[in-house]
Formats: structure tokens, sequence, C-alpha cells
């Protein structure tokens, strides 16, 4: 863990989203058992826990993505800024822009660069004019580190880019619409080393707008990037704290196991 | 010995094949199948193929041979001076054939062959004779057809005969061959899919080699039609009137406006309502509905054509003309452009919503996620990300149903007419160019005058038509894939 380069550790102590003794089902399958965390704002928080330990569920449930899963039933409080988010009154699809979702695989749309980054501001009307929308995509594509790459061709197919470029464009097309939250489900796994490199450096910036939240199977990536981690297992929310503090000095020993990679 | 009996025989021939080699094999190893290069089946299989396909090959090119042979030969025996005045070389061989198959039949019933060579002589028995087989002749027998017709009897028979020696013995050499070759170390597994391999081509051959056959059989007939009747007028003539006595005026437009109209309206009933029912049945309804909707629509594309064309003729068409013609002024005819097209419509909804269903649902769930997860609603993440994915398949769904379109012709025959019309007026009967092939044919003709031969020349444009179409097809679906994938 020596070579670990810790960031800075400086966080407000404000929660952005918390969330109170959620359980997930799946069908009949248990699949998140009564998890409690707070996402602070503009901190990178990182989940991490061995495959199937419910991260990616509870991600999921922070902007009802699982909503679109017929067999899930999510249960528990979870509220964004006081606000319940699973209150009947809020429209997912608001709450959706508002917390946005990078995911695995870099999934762009079939649609020219520009578009596919002026999806979210248009669909929402964020933006009045044309010039306007083009000051939302170049500064979305310059905040996701794109911009001087794709300048010439904004017109080319988006799914022409590399792999790390499509993650990259999918992030803009997040970082376009505004959220307050990111949420981002294993946004490397797909990709090579550089390119990987170049989006952790993008997190970091990203976190002075809003709060990120990323699941990762690496455990370097969690220390490099997050302020917060929490680790799941089992469905269960093991510890969660100063992203320093779990690693150098977990309170659980299963968190001590998985870190020193006894479990996983 | 008939030819259902020579393949049972080579069946049986392989089946044994199968057994002996498979035995062979096992037995040269005394036993241990682990030591054969490939297992025991395959050397049985690779004796059976060796055993029966070359045979089989050779018995299918000696049955389309031995007709020509045998036809060439006769038909030199025929002098010019026994054929009547209007007769043709033709017409007196077919009475050879018929000859040849009444004395077959009365062989059949026990006749003695001394007695069948007494009646080739006689010609006034023979005819009474063939007429109590059921062959009825129309004028008298001239003996030297008789004789001709004895001859041609004679010719199939020993045909017959070295047909079944030739296969029986090409399949009995290829099981000897194929045995001594069987030994642990010869590959049969490979040997046995090469063969296969072979066997998978000349399957795919067959069928470009059709293709290629029928094509050439329209260009030629069409090359006929032209030299009989100038293209000019055919292509650029706007009137559609064939009279059989001659003096006709065959342009083509009148039924490729037709054609174009009927199957402009079927696609602009089958693509809207089967692209909204594909949309709905896989973005929207439930696992349940989709199970029960899904094959009951596929149910319309089931029912055969004629059945529309039924419907067209007792229900829609009268609809049409009551509620919408006769109100609005337009016609009183319940046989209508409009009438055959919505009909054809309704027809080509299953093709385009259950090929669009299937592509809709191949776009990856990935792409919807990712809409969804940017705060989009249901309805703009299919509008704006899953329908422009598809857009290729959908275009190439599209385009099958109007090469179906283009061809129908029950529903047009019975719905639409058989007026050949230029006219806007959907209300009023016309009818397409695949009717009129049809009606061109019917009936007692004879392939030489321009107005049947017109009917290779109109299938030819249907072709040339519908294969610019599947280019277009191919095109868009090209191009759009490179860009989306």
């Amino acid at each position: 863990m020596n070579d670990m380069r810790l960031t800075e550790r400086a966080v407000t102590e404000k929660a952005k989203m918390s969330a109170r003794g959620v359980q997930v089902h799946y069908g009949t399958n248990h699949a998140l058992k009564d998890v409690d965390v707070d996402i602070l704002d503009k901190t990178v928080t990182a989940f991490i826990g061995p495959s199937g330990c419910g991260k990616s569920t509870f991600l999921r449930c922070l902007n009802r993505m699982n909503d679109t899963v017929a067999s899930a039933r999510v249960t528990g409080k979870i509220e964004m800024d006081g606000q319940d988010i699973y209150d009947p009154r809020v429209d997912p699809v608001q709450l959706r822009a508002k917390v946005g979702m990078v995911f695995q695989k870099p999934n762009p749309f079939p649609k020219s660069i520009y578009d596919n980054v002026a999806y979210g501001p248009k669909i929402h009307g964020l933006t009045r004019t044309k010039a306007e929308l083009d000051e939302v995509v170049e500064s979305s594509l310059r905040k996701a580190a794109l911009w001087n790459e794709v300048k010439d061709r904004l017109a080319a197919p988006g799914t022409g880019l590399s792999g790390g470029q499509q993650q990259r464009l999918c992030i803009a097309r997040a970082v376009a619409t505004s959220p307050e939250v990111l949420l981002m489900d294993e946004p490397c796994s797909a990709l090579d080393p550089i390119a990987t490199a170049q989006v952790e450096e993008l997190i970091d910036e990203l976190r002075a707008q809003f709060s990120v939240v990323i699941v990762t199977h690496s455990m370097q990536q969690a220390a490099r990037v997050s302020q917060r981690t929490a680790f799941f297992h089992l469905g269960s929310l093991v510890e969660y704290g100063e992203t320093g503090t779990i690693f150098t000095s977990p309170r659980d020993p299963r968190t001590e196991s998985y870190i020193t990679g006894r479990i996983g | 010995m008939s030819v259902g009996l020579i393949s049972l025989l080579l069946l049986v021939l392989a089946a044994l094949g199968f057994v002996v080699g498979r035995q062979r094999a096992v037995a040269s190893v005394n036993g241990d199948a682990r030591r054969l290069h490939s297992l025991p089946n395959y050397y049985g299989t690779g004796v059976a193929l060796f055993t029966a396909v070359p045979a089989f090959l050779l018995m299918i090119v000696w049955l389309l041979v031995q007709p020509v042979v045998i036809e060439t030969r006769v038909t030199e025996m025929i002098l010019p001076e026994d054929i009547a005045g209007g007769s043709s070389r033709d017409l007196v061989m077919s009475d050879v054939r018929r000859i040849a198959e009444g004395v077959d039949v009365l062989a059949a019933r026990g006749m003695a062959e001394g007695e069948i060579a007494r009646l080739a002589v006689d010609v006034a028995a023979l005819k009474t004779r063939l007429a109590d087989a059921g062959v009825a002749l129309a004028s008298d027998i001239n003996p030297h057809v008789a004789e001709a017709a004895a001859v041609y009897r004679a010719d199939v028979a020993t045909g017959r005969a070295w047909l079944a020696v030739a296969t029986l013995a090409l399949a009995v050499a290829g099981f000897l061959l194929a045995a001594m070759q069987v030994t642990p170390e010869f590959r049969a597994r490979n040997v046995v899919e090469r063969f296969i391999r072979i066997l998978l081509i000349g399957a795919s051959s067959v069928a470009v080699l059709t293709t290629i056959g029928i094509i050439l059989s329209l260009v030629f007939e069409s090359w006929h039609f032209f030299r009989l009747y100038p293209a000019k007028d055919f292509f650029l003539s706007l009137t559609w009137a064939p009279k059989f006595g001659g003096g006709s005026s065959l342009g083509i437009w009148p039924l490729l406006w037709g054609t174009l109209y009927v199957s402009a309206i079927a696609l602009l009933v089958a693509v809207p309502v089967g692209l909204m029912a594909a949309i709905y049945l896989s973005e929207y309804a439930s696992k349940r509905l989709r199970g029960i909707a899904k094959p009951a629509l596929e149910i319309l594309a089931g029912i055969p054509s004629i059945v529309y064309g039924l419907f067209a003729l007792m229900t829609v068409g009268p609809f049409l003309r009551d509620w919408f013609a006769q109100p609005l002024g337009l016609g009183d005819s319940s046989s209508s452009v409009m009438t055959a097209g919505v009909v054809m419509g309704i027809m080509l909804i299953p093709y385009v919503s259950s090929l669009s269903d299937d592509i809709i649902n191949a776009v990856p769930q990935a792409l919807r996620d990712g809409s969804y997860g940017l705060g989009a609603t249901q309805s703009e993440t299919v509008k704006q990300v899953v329908f422009p994915a598809a857009l290729p398949g959908i275009v190439g769904a599209i385009l099958m149903a109007a090469s179906r379109a283009i061809g129908e012709t029950m529903i047009v025959v019975l719905g639409a007419g058989a007026a050949a019309k230029l006219s806007l007026n959907p209300f009023e009967a016309m009818t397409t160019v695949t009717v009129k092939i049809v009606s061109q044919l019917t009936g007692d003709t004879e392939f030489a005058s321009p107005e049947t031969l017109v009917a290779f020349a109109l299938g030819l444009t249907l072709f040339v038509f519908t294969l610019g179409l599947n280019v277009l097809a191919l095109y868009i679906v090209r191009k759009y894939r490179e860009q989306y994938e």
C-alpha cells in the first residue's frame, strides 16, 4: 500500500445524500441488507468489495435506476438535500437529471459526438439558443478532457472513438446536464492504464463541482481518487469512513482481509 | 429396375457400408477404440458416404441426360413427310411419347411382349388398344410414328437397365474402395468432414445456379419478345391493350403505375402500424402480453394471400365504395387500388412488426440505460436512441415488405381488378404487372406471339425492379451500419 498516492483528504462534512436502512430484493434474492451511508458534498466516495457484494446495486438505488428492473424492490430511506427520493411525488426522470450516471462499459449513443453531449441539455431544455448549446457541449467536453481530441470532428460518430475516449465522452454527456451527484459504475474496468489514469485525473477535477460516487474493483484506484470509502461484503455495508483510515487501519477484520487480498 | 428400387438398394448398401466400416475399424485395433484416429462411427459414415453419394449423383445426372439423348435419337427417325400439315415435329414427338406410355400401360396390364411387337405393325389395332388404355389419339397412327414409339420405348427400357447396372456398380466400387482404406491411421474424421463440406458447397451452388438459370430464361424469352415487338413502344407507350389477333399496344407504364400505386398504399398502411406495434411490443409491453401478442400478430403472416383477397373482395371493397368512394364522388367500383393497397398493407403488418421487433430488441440495453441515466423518459429514449440505432435493420425490413408488395398477385386480382389504367384516383380499378403476367399466360396459348411473350419482358422488368430495391436496401444498411457500430 506504500505506492499509493493518497490524495488530499480535506472534505466538507455536509451530506449531499443520505441512505438509511436501505434494503434491495431482486425477486427472492436479498441483494442489499440495511445499508446506511452519507454521501458528502464535493467529495469522491468509493464503493469497494468483492463481486456480487451489492455495491453496484446500492449505486443504482441512488438514482432509481433499479426502477427499470422489473423484479427489483427497494425499501428504506434515501434522501437528497433532505428530500426523500423514493417519495411518490419525486419524478425519477427529474432525479436522474440531477444524479448522473456513467456505466461500466462506455455506451455512447449511435449519434455524433456533438449530439451525444447535447442529448441531456436538449431533452431537459437547459439551453435556449444554438450558441448556448454549443457552449455547454464545449465546456462539458473540456471538463471531460476530451475537447482537444475531438474539437475538429464533432460531427463524427461517437462510436468511432477509442475506448478511453468513449468513456470520457460518456462522462462529458453526464456532466452536460449539470448534475449534483455523479455515479460511476466501474468506469475504468474496460479501459487501458493510460485511459484509466486520464479518467482518474478527471474524477479528481470533477470533485470541485459535485459529489462523485465510484464503484471500483481496484483498491489502488479507490485509494488514489477517493476521500471516503465504503466496503461492502455479501450485501452488507461492513465499514465506511475516511479512505486513509480504511486502508491503513481498518476496524473490521473483513475489511482488512479484503484490502490485503485474503478475501475477494 | 425402377428408380425407387435402385435408391432403396443404394440405401441398404450404404447402411451395410456403415456397419462394415465401423466393424473393420474396431477390429483393426482389436476392439480398443482409443487407438483409432477417429471415433468408430466416422469410419462407418465414411464408407456409407462413399457408397451412396457418388451413386446417387450418377443416378441424378443419368436421369437428366437420358431423355435428351433418346429424344434426339428418335427425333432423327421422323421424316419430314411424317409431319402432317398444320402439325410440327414437336407435336409428332409428343404423339410418340404418348404411344410409348400407352404401350407401357398395356404391358403393365399383362400384355405379352410378343403381342406388343405385333401391335407395333398393326396400327389400327394399336389405336383401339391404346384407347382402351386411356390414351386417345386424334388422328390415325402413322406406321413410321408407331415404329418410332417402339424404338423410344425400347431405348427407355435399355437406359433404365444400364442405369441400374452403372449406379449399383459405382456403389459397390465405392463401398469396397472405402472399406479397404479403413486402418487405425486413416483420418476418417477429416475425410468425412471434407466430404460434407463438398456436399454443402454443392447444395449452395444449386441455389445460385438455379437463380442464374431463371434469369437466363427470362432474358432469353424477353429477347424473343423484343424481336417481335419494339422495345421503345414497350417502355414508352402509355396504353396496355393486348389483342390476340395482332395490333396490340403493350406499354408497361399502366401496369408499373398500378404496381407502384398499390405498393405505396400498402406500405403507407403497413409501415406506421407495424413499426408502432413493434415499438410497443419490444419497449412497453409486459413480458406476458408480449408472449401472447407477438404470436397472435404473426398468425396474420400465416394466412394465405388468397384469403386476404377474399377479404378485400367481400368486405373492404364494398365498405370503401359505400363509405368513401361514393360519398366523395370518386367512383362506384368496389375493386380499387385503395382496396388492394389497404388489404395488402394489413397482410404486411406482421412482416414489418415482427422483423422490427427483433431488431429493436437487439439494441443493447446499455444504450437504454445510458439514456435513462441522463434523465430521459422512455419515449425520449425510444425516439432518440433506440430507434436510430435500429434504423438500418428497420429499413431492411421495410424494403423486404416492399418487395413482397410488388410481387403480390392474388390480392390485386380480387381487390383491384384487372383493368390497366393510368389514373391518380385511388378508388378506381387498376392492375399490376404480376396480374397481367398471369392473365397473358393463362389459357391455351402458344409462346410465339408478342401477347404471350410480353409476360417474360414484364417478369424481367419486375425482377430488375426488385433487384434494384434490394441493392438499395443493402446500400442503406451498409452505410448506416458503418456509422452506428
